[in-house]
């Protein structure tokens, strides 16, 4: 009879293995320092924010997300701006036009020079 | 289709391509836009984000709960104030924090282990214990810890006799956890400092148990 193993999904960590980075990018650190600092601020609840990003892991736990360190930070930022959306903090069509802003400084500023919004604005 | 069609297609492709690669990609713009309406509307200050992500990268770690763990073996009167009331224990040390909410301390004997899983999403003693790994986030924990906790202990090389109850503590928004994990034998006459450098992240979550008295 040949023993049944079957694989882990956790293990022990490695005390020798080197230090990683605390963030893998730079947005996602910038989301949680927004969503931290409007808890910590009074913007929003602690409460309103774990149930609006744990309404997020769900929609990603059902369509069979990959279970990443990147899936988890993209249901924050979704998390993020649905509950400044909901509390009329940051409304939806507000962020919109400006992540649209933000975009055409981007393609109009040429490489190399600081990317300034009013590059943007139209 | 003539070859000039083609050709027009691949370098539209082209300036497309060269167009868009200006761009940060679309999670990082829309950070961005958020980012620059809070700091317009004045709920956010760009400094404080800057201070909060510096923070978090260097200096806020589990290295704070070790010390708070370690002062509670040394300190009976800490260890009485850190069960009796967590949150204010630890203000002894500075590390409050908003986002940590109440906290409560559990301790490990030998009868029982404890681990903490936040099932609805990801609530974490932040200030004392730094950023949460990201197994602690992921879907595969937070479902299988309460389901097959021992199993999911063992895959961590936690080795728990039978004698061994475990007790799973699910996180919230209002309440976190630290598990106060047992001294080791071997550390007689150590000072807070040799204490709390042998006191890992996982053993104040429970994924790890026994710590090791020399590395």
């Amino acid at each position: 009879m040949s023993a049944c193993n079957p694989p882990r999904e956790f293990g022990p960590e490695d005390d020798l293995a080197p230090n990683a980075p605390k963030f893998g990018e730079a947005w996602h650190a910038q989301v949680l320092a927004m969503a931290d600092t409007l808890v910590t601020t009074g913007q929003i609840s602690a409460s309103d924010w774990a149930e609006t990003l744990g309404a997020e892991r769900r929609v990603d736990e059902i369509n069979n997300a990959p279970d990443t360190e990147e899936t988890y930070y993209a249901a924050a930022l979704r998390a993020l701006e649905r509950l400044l959306d909901i509390t009329a903090i940051v409304p939806k069509p507000d962020l919109n036009d400006r992540r649209d802003t933000w975009a055409r400084a981007y393609l109009a500023t040429p490489h190399g020079q600081p990317v300034e919004l009013t590059a943007g604005k139209s | 289709m003539t070859s000039g069609t083609s050709f027009d297609r691949d370098k539209l492709a082209k300036i497309h391509d060269h167009l868009h690669s200006h761009l940060p990609p679309e999670p990082a713009l829309r950070v961005k836009a958020l980012e620059s309406l809070l700091v317009e509307r004045g709920l956010v200050a760009s400094e404080t984000l800057d201070a909060w992500v510096d923070a978090y990268s260097e200096d806020i770690g589990p290295k704070r709960g070790a010390q708070v763990v370690a002062r509670a073996w040394l300190d009976v009167d800490f260890k009485a104030r850190l069960m009796d009331d967590a949150a204010k224990a630890i203000t002894e040390f500075g590390f409050e924090g908003k986002a940590t909410g109440d906290l409560k301390a559990v301790e490990n004997t030998d009868s029982q282990h404890n681990v903490v899983v936040c099932t609805l999403c990801s609530c974490y003693p932040f200030s004392l214990l730094g950023l949460s790994p990201a197994w602690y986030k992921a879907s595969a924990y937070r479902a299988r810890v309460v389901r097959e906790p021992r199993k999911v202990l063992e895959e961590f090389g936690v080795e728990l006799g039978e004698d061994t109850a475990v007790r799973v503590w699910d996180s919230t928004a209002e309440l976190r956890y630290l598990v106060v994990p047992q001294r080791p034998a071997g550390t007689e006459g150590w000072t807070q400092e040799q204490l709390a450098a042998i006191v890992t992240r996982n053993s104040m979550i429970g994924t790890d148990r026994v710590l090791k008295a020399g590395s």
